[in-house]
């Protein structure tokens, strides 16, 4: 839970393009991993609808600050860095704004003033600095499209819990059965929180689960399987 | 007079920046294991918030009169700045606090209550003092959030939970009972 992500592990082999795309959509999963971003992942999670859109609106921050910051990692002196990876972003923030208030005026003002503070995020100065910092151009590109992805899938999850319960509905489609009451705090600011923390719980227990068999299975002699989930502990 | 306690008292309770509007939610989970950091970051957040807000005010009135699609990037810059002032104004006087504080420091300027103050006062055309009411109540909202959090947490030690839930997913928990308590405030002030 700090704004710092873990830079790469010295002596392993080159990842492959493939390894960079998916690293940020599950390994080094910016919600449920590595907890960067917290603030939208609770504030505009209200629903599906609203969590996707600004999933998409940081993967272009996160995709276009990256290229850049890529492009000119030669060039920008050490000891200003930090300041440079901000005004590129805030640049990219501000262009992302602007589009959005022409394409799509009713999103833009549901997310408010959450649009702006993408500039804040933690994930993408985090990225920069610990990735596009020092990969090529192309590789960066990967990643970020790869962390936008994987942030907009987090989003998604805690939005589809909390519209699920909250609204009875999924995407603004109702799916829950008539009968259904809708839990009016998962749509307050209690719920954001209480949201993240079942799906993060949720993951817990999972993981817990996956761990116990595994440990049953190598007591019973049979080789052990490992999942995904199992590897990001490692 | 009843202007400024409204904006002050909106601010620090009905608003809550932290448990009611989601700003700054990286320290307020990532500094609330001690309540004496949590204490002490709180000041440190208030004192670039109070800075922050005279220096939009000046943005806003001298700089950018032309140019409001400059102003994201304006604030941002004059944050880092303001935080790199603090930092160094901390590491003199106080060497012990800043190692407390430490990664958590610098990232005051990713925090993004700061930004949002600086933004909410724009939008809502606050002048130089009731953004500095503003900034205030604000800080003291961070302030009262961080170390309720951390008492909880420091209780928490003690407290026997589920192996699963340990770590984020019971912080999450009981800050989402916080800010419900934070609810019981919202028909505490009607606007004058």
């Amino acid at each position: 839970m700090r704004c710092h992500a873990a830079p790469d592990i010295p002596g392993r082999p080159m990842p492959t393009a493939t390894e960079d795309f998916v690293r940020g959509i599950w390994k080094e999963n910016p919600t449920f991993v590595q907890m960067l971003g917290m603030c939208p992942t609770m504030a505009i999670t209200n629903t599906v609808k609203n969590a996707v859109a600004m999933g998409v609106l940081t993967l272009i921050v996160q995709f276009g600050s990256n290229v850049f910051v890529s492009m000119f990692r030669k060039r920008i002196p050490n000891e200003v860095r930090i300041s440079t990876y901000i005004l590129i972003i805030a640049t990219f923030v501000q262009i992302v704004d602007i589009g959005a208030e022409a394409i799509m005026p009713d999103m833009h003002k549901a997310l408010g003033a959450f649009i702006p503070l993408i500039v804040a995020n933690c994930l993408l100065l985090g990225r920069q600095e610990a990735f596009a910092a020092v990969n090529t151009v192309w590789r960066s590109g990967l990643d970020g499209i790869g962390m936008g992805l994987g942030f907009t899938l987090g989003l998604s999850t805690v939005g589809t819990v909390r519209e699920i319960l909250g609204s009875g509905s999924w995407f603004g489609i109702r799916v829950m059965p008539a009968g259904f009451e809708p839990w009016a705090i998962m749509n307050m600011p209690p719920g954001g929180f209480l949201g993240f923390g079942l799906v993060l719980l949720a993951l817990a227990w999972w993981k817990d689960r996956a761990a116990r068999r595994a440990a049953v299975r190598s007591a019973l002699g049979r080789p052990a399987a490992t999942t995904a989930l199992e590897e990001v502990t490692v | 007079m009843k202007h400024h306690l409204f904006i002050l008292l909106s601010a620090a309770l009905v608003n809550n920046f932290t448990l009611v509007m989601f700003l700054g939610l990286c320290s307020f989970f990532g500094v609330t294991k001690k309540v004496a950091t949590a204490v002490r970051l709180g000041i440190a957040d208030t004192f670039v918030l109070v800075i922050t807000s005279i220096s939009a005010t000046i943005l806003n009135k001298w700089v950018l009169t032309e140019t409001p699609y400059l102003r994201v990037i304006a604030f941002i810059v004059v944050i880092a700045s303001m935080v790199q002032i603090t930092e160094m104004v901390i590491k003199k006087y106080s060497p012990k606090l800043f190692r407390e504080l430490g990664i958590y420091l610098p990232l005051i300027t990713t925090n993004c209550a700061i930004l949002a103050l600086a933004l909410f006062q724009t939008n809502r055309g606050y002048g130089f003092l009731e953004g500095l009411t503003f900034s205030i109540g604000a800080g003291a909202g961070l302030t009262l959030a961080l170390t309720l959090m951390a008492s909880l947490r420091e209780r928490l030690e003690l407290a026997d939970v589920p192996a699963v839930a340990r770590g984020a997913a019971i912080a999450l928990i009981i800050a989402s009972a916080l800010s419900m308590a934070f609810m019981g405030f919202a028909g505490l002030l009607t606007n004058p």
